[in-house]
């Protein structure tokens, strides 16, 4: 059962440029998708169309149960409040919800845990590193338990270390609320370890040109990193990357 | 650092006023074209009466416009942040009012105003606002666009936008504009009282400066200007010091110095 369904969907910007151009997909419930492409193939563009941040210019988006679902958005940057606490930014979209501040801090005390930042609440974000404030912009997207949460490339300006434990994370956190996960990326390594399926995309217009399961054991964790299996994906999607792009040169 | 920041540009003041003094005893400068630095520390002992009364006067212009050009600018760079028909509207008569020069215009003021105390507090405003309104309007203008998109996200209302993102987002342009305006409002006040050239019990240190000047005591108008030096250095340390207070957790204008 699918919770959206894009179709002939594209996108061209006031300025000319078609940034997308017959898109259609459909996303499971449950599912984790990985968007990946090079840059300027339309990634950011289709999340923020699913976001409803921005509207089609053809075809449409239809929702299972018609309405756009609650959503949690992860930007390429933490995109803090640098003039609140680390507990205060986490607790922003319940209290725009209009919940009351202590019950609004409770919760999002609860979810700087679950992100393994407890003791770090009353930290301002210039305080925290790189991981830890995209720690914080985590916290902040799952604190309303959306079904749908959508990241765009967060994990791209961190160093390799803090994005494998993130990567980790972020699946142990999906493991236990499944909630369906749109995640945008341009590494394979990345998009193989996290996602369950993906979509990869080519340029000018930007659009989907393969999809591809990653059957693979579930939970993951660094020993699947590690495994052949892990190592054939790769080489599998890594391929359909370069025939994508072949094509589109 | 601290010490030295301090330390530093307090050895060059005393060094300075050191060489003014030996100057004038040395070549015997009489007081009515320049007077040492003691004889005007002396001069602002023994007229401290009067001085104080006319600190008092213009500090109280000064503060009053100030604290007016902060309300009214932060309230009008809201207005034209909601509405671009309105800013796009109403911005060019600030920019008009800001570049008529002040002592053009003040006889007008002091005529209309007919309250010398009223038209002096006009003429400071209309020189202290426009910072804090081109600033604020900007602050308010460039709150993170990723932030912004997060908050439609979360269908934000217009008010939650304003107060919880766009305000918080100004603050530190709008303390940038009040610093500026501290310095405008004390000129302001100053200028403006030149021009009305009102005396009596009431008047300020212009006031007090042309006064000084017709009878030739020198060392009381000189006496009466570090007065306003004072004045323009403690009101911009205290602004400097809100701004601080107000910005040390987030802001890198806060936060980098130390």
């Amino acid at each position: 059962m699918s919770l959206v369904a894009l179709r002939g969907v594209a996108k061209r910007y006031a300025t000319g440029t078609l940034a997308l151009e017959g898109v259609s997909l459909d996303i499971a419930r449950g599912d984790f998708v990985a968007l990946l492409g090079p840059s300027g193939c339309g990634k950011s563009t289709l999340l923020r169309l699913l976001a409803g941040l921005a509207d089609p210019t053809a075809g449409s988006l239809s929702w299972q149960g018609t309405a756009r679902p609650e959503i949690g958005f992860v930007f390429q940057e933490p995109t803090l409040m640098p003039w609140a606490t680390a507990l205060r930014n986490v607790a922003l979209p319940l209290e725009l919800a209009g919940l009351r501040r202590r019950d609004a801090e409770a919760r999002a005390a609860d979810w700087m845990a679950r992100v393994g930042l407890a003791g770090f609440e009353r930290s301002y974000p210039r305080a925290l590193s790189g991981g830890m404030r995209m720690r914080v912009s985590i916290a902040r997207a799952l604190v309303t338990r959306p079904p749908l949460l959508l990241m765009d490339e967060p994990f791209a300006a961190l160093d390799e270390i803090t994005r494998f434990r993130l990567n980790d994370d972020l699946l142990r956190l999906w493991e236990a609320e499944r909630f369906t996960a749109v995640f945008v990326t341009h590494s394979v390594f990345e998009s193989v370890f996290l996602a369950r399926r993906i979509l990869v995309m080519a340029p000018r217009p930007g659009r989907i040109v393969a999809a591809l399961d990653i059957t693979a054991p579930s939970p993951r964790d660094g020993a699947f990193r590690t495994s052949g299996e892990y190592a054939a994906q790769c080489r599998t999607v890594s391929q359909a990357l370069a025939d994508a792009m072949a094509e589109a040169a | 650092m601290t010490w030295l920041r301090l330390l530093a540009p307090a050895v060059v003041a005393l060094l300075f006023l050191a060489c003014w003094e030996a100057a004038v005893r040395l070549y015997a400068i009489p007081p009515y074209i320049l007077p040492g630095p003691v004889l005007i520390a002396q001069t602002l002992v023994r007229d401290w009466g009067t001085l104080s009364g006319s600190l008092l006067v213009t500090l109280q212009i000064t503060l009053m416009a100030l604290a007016a050009a902060a309300g009214l600018g932060l309230l009008l760079a809201i207005l034209f942040a909601q509405s671009r028909i309105l800013a796009l509207s109403l911005f060019p008569f600030a920019v008009i009012l800001q570049v008529t020069p002040i002592v053009a215009i003040a006889p007008l003021i002091i005529i209309w105003a007919n309250d010398v105390t009223l038209s002096l507090l006009i003429c400071a405003w209309i020189v202290a606002f426009f910072p804090i309104l081109s600033n604020t309007t900007l602050g308010l203008n460039s709150a993170d666009p990723n932030l912004v998109d997060l908050f439609r996200l979360y269908r934000a209302s217009r008010w939650q936008t304003l107060w919880r993102l766009r305000l918080p987002s100004a603050l530190p342009y709008f303390l940038a504009g009040l610093r500026i305006s501290g310095g405008l409002s004390l000129i302001g006040a100053i200028v403006a009282e030149f021009v009305a050239g009102t005396g009596g019990s009431a008047s300020g240190l212009a006031w007090r400066i042309m006064e000084s000047g017709y009878q030739l005591q020198i060392p009381r108008m000189f006496a009466a200007l570090a007065l306003i030096s004072a004045t323009g250095i403690a009101i911009f340390m205290a602004l400097t010091l809100l701004s601080h207070l107000l910005l040390r957790h987030w802001h890198e204008s806060a936060t980098g110095g130390h």
